[in-house]
């Protein structure tokens, strides 16, 4: 084997290692979830007793349901909110862009934990309390910005001139905006939209400082039943095996056709 | 009646109140209660207070370290996943890439659970805490360092290599001199994404760590239930932690850092 071979060996096994160990956890959850016991390492049969209980048990369902209206509100304001923000920034003066930027940002770069807790104290101060509008202004805090840092790059990539040549030709200020520059920045608003959901989807922190009581997502819910470790929550985190499963084929099909729509839609423009 | 003449600049105007009332005001209270007492008298006496209990400090102590660990770990394994997908003349590079941040779109919690599972089935789950608790951090926070290191080493130029190979540079030089410093904004960008949440993000540490591994984000929960002054303290100090590294990391890069939003 010459150098070359070796070297390219070499740099796919680590990569391959890697994913392997990021894999290891959710597949070894998906084999077992279709195992008929509760105990991993021991196989007894294949079966969907796990799904079953899954489906069958009203409190984790309505968790379920919970988290993903919550992450489409979320997600959906988000979205309007970021892009109406993206635009009003792009257009307005360097010093008001670069104030508003710089505190789009801080979101992003602070602990979540800090995040979470200063709305939660800020919150109780003004006497709003925790409602389902504090929750859902949490997740948009922690969401908005990324929609902006999305959309951001679409309006310096889009030419100028085009919406100018609308106003020339007649079009309102509005329509313009509408007819011309919307179009243009779709693809990192419908990015911010998907990464507001993951990110609304996949919060742990901020929902538990600024939730009502007794409102479960599927993380407070499955931090809560791990953490509590009793005979009774056993046979719950047997219905996360296939929750996780779920989840991981559902997320792995819409990167597939992500993937297969983004490369058409490329191939067609060449 | 005054009619508002329509402009683009004041489409902004939503988002300019909602990061007033819920980003910057918030940040004021925190400000505000790190530096009252009960009766809201200014003191510094939350500060001295914590930093002057042994316990606590052993704790930052711990923290610190864990945090360190994680970094170095994730940038010690992602450095060279970057540098060979960055460099690699693979049509389907960015399907492997795609491949590192998929587990991140499962739910954080249900995947730290996996792995509590995982380590369950090894027997480790309560006997290897710290071990478990690095594991589970490095795991979860490596997308964020590869990301930015991936997209830093793409945009270095491969006539550099090219030239360096010319003037004799052998690869440990050309590593050192052209690949290193290019990267360094990546590093920077990783780093900071992922020291930050290693030090907070206490959802790892209670769930792997069998909650013996105590992290600085924890003292926020705690006093989250009992003394909102000291909370709003160890919060303001992460928020300056925050400032000062981002500052000296050269200002925040969007396009680096923006969780795969440009993937």
């Amino acid at each position: 084997m010459n150098k070359k071979t070796l070297i390219g060996c070499l740099k796919a096994g680590f990569v391959g290692l890697i994913l392997l160990l990021l894999y290891a956890p959710i597949l070894l959850l998906a084999v077992y979830s279709f195992n008929e016991t509760d105990i991993i390492g021991t196989w007894g049969s294949f079966s969907f007793t796990h799904y079953q209980k899954l489906f069958g048990d009203p409190v984790i369902l309505g968790m379920i349901g919970n988290t993903l209206l919550l992450a489409l509100l979320a997600a959906t304001l988000s979205t309007v909110l970021g892009t109406l923000g993206a635009l009003g920034m792009f257009y307005s003066k360097k010093r008001v862009k670069a104030v508003m930027h710089g505190a789009s940002q801080i979101p992003v770069i602070n602990a979540e934990i800090v995040t979470a807790l200063s709305l939660a104290i800020a919150f109780v101060a003004v006497g709003l309390g925790k409602s389902y509008f504090t929750l859902l202004i949490g997740h948009m805090v922690i969401c908005t910005p990324f929609v902006v840092l999305s959309v951001m790059p679409k309006l310096k990539q889009m030419d100028n001139s085009l919406y100018e040549a609308a106003l020339d030709l007649g079009a309102s200020p509005a329509k313009a905006l509408f007819k011309v520059v919307l179009p243009q920045i779709v693809p990192g608003i419908i990015s911010g939209f998907m990464l507001a959901i993951t990110l609304s989807l996949d919060d742990y922190i901020v929902t538990v400082y600024t939730r009502p009581s007794g409102f479960e997502t599927i993380s407070t819910y499955v931090f809560n039943a791990t953490m509590r470790g009793n005979a009774h929550t056993a046979e719950t985190l047997s219905s996360f095996w296939a929750l996780t499963t779920i989840l991981f084929l559902v997320i792995v099909t819409v990167v597939v056709v992500f993937n297969l729509t983004g490369r058409r839609k490329k191939e067609v423009t060449k | 009646m005054i009619r508002l003449r329509f402009s683009r600049k004041t489409l902004g105007i939503p988002y300019a109140v909602f990061l007033l009332f819920f980003v910057i005001a918030p940040m004021f209270v925190i400000l505000f209660y790190a530096f009252t007492d009960r009766e809201n008298h200014f003191t510094f006496m939350n500060f001295v207070r914590f930093f002057s209990d042994p316990t606590k400090l052993s704790t930052i102590v711990y923290s610190l370290v864990i945090a360190l660990i994680t970094t170095v770990v994730c940038l010690v394994i992602a450095f060279p996943i970057a540098y060979i997908l960055a460099r690699s003349k693979m049509k389907r590079k960015f399907v492997i890439l795609m491949l590192f941040v998929t587990p991140m779109w499962i739910n954080f919690v249900l995947r730290v659970n996996a792995i509590r599972e995982l380590f369950n089935w090894m027997g480790l789950l309560g006997e290897t805490n710290y071990f478990n608790t690095v594991f589970g951090m490095v795991y979860d926070f490596l997308p964020f360092m590869i990301l930015p290191l991936y997209t830093t080493i793409m945009k270095i130029d491969n006539s550099l290599y090219e030239a360096s190979a010319d003037l004799g540079g052998n690869a440990f030089t050309t590593f050192t001199r052209v690949t290193l410093p290019l990267a360094m904004p990546g590093i920077m960008s990783g780093v900071t994404m992922v020291f930050l949440p290693s030090m907070t993000n206490y959802v790892v540490s209670d769930m792997l760590g069998n909650s013996m591994v105590t992290i600085i984000g924890k003292f926020i929960y705690e006093y989250f239930g009992t003394d909102w002054h000291m909370g709003s303290m160890v919060a303001l100090v992460l928020l300056i932690v925050v400032f000062v590294s981002t500052w000296a990391s050269g200002g925040f890069k969007a396009e680096e850092n923006a969780r795969g939003a440009n993937l």
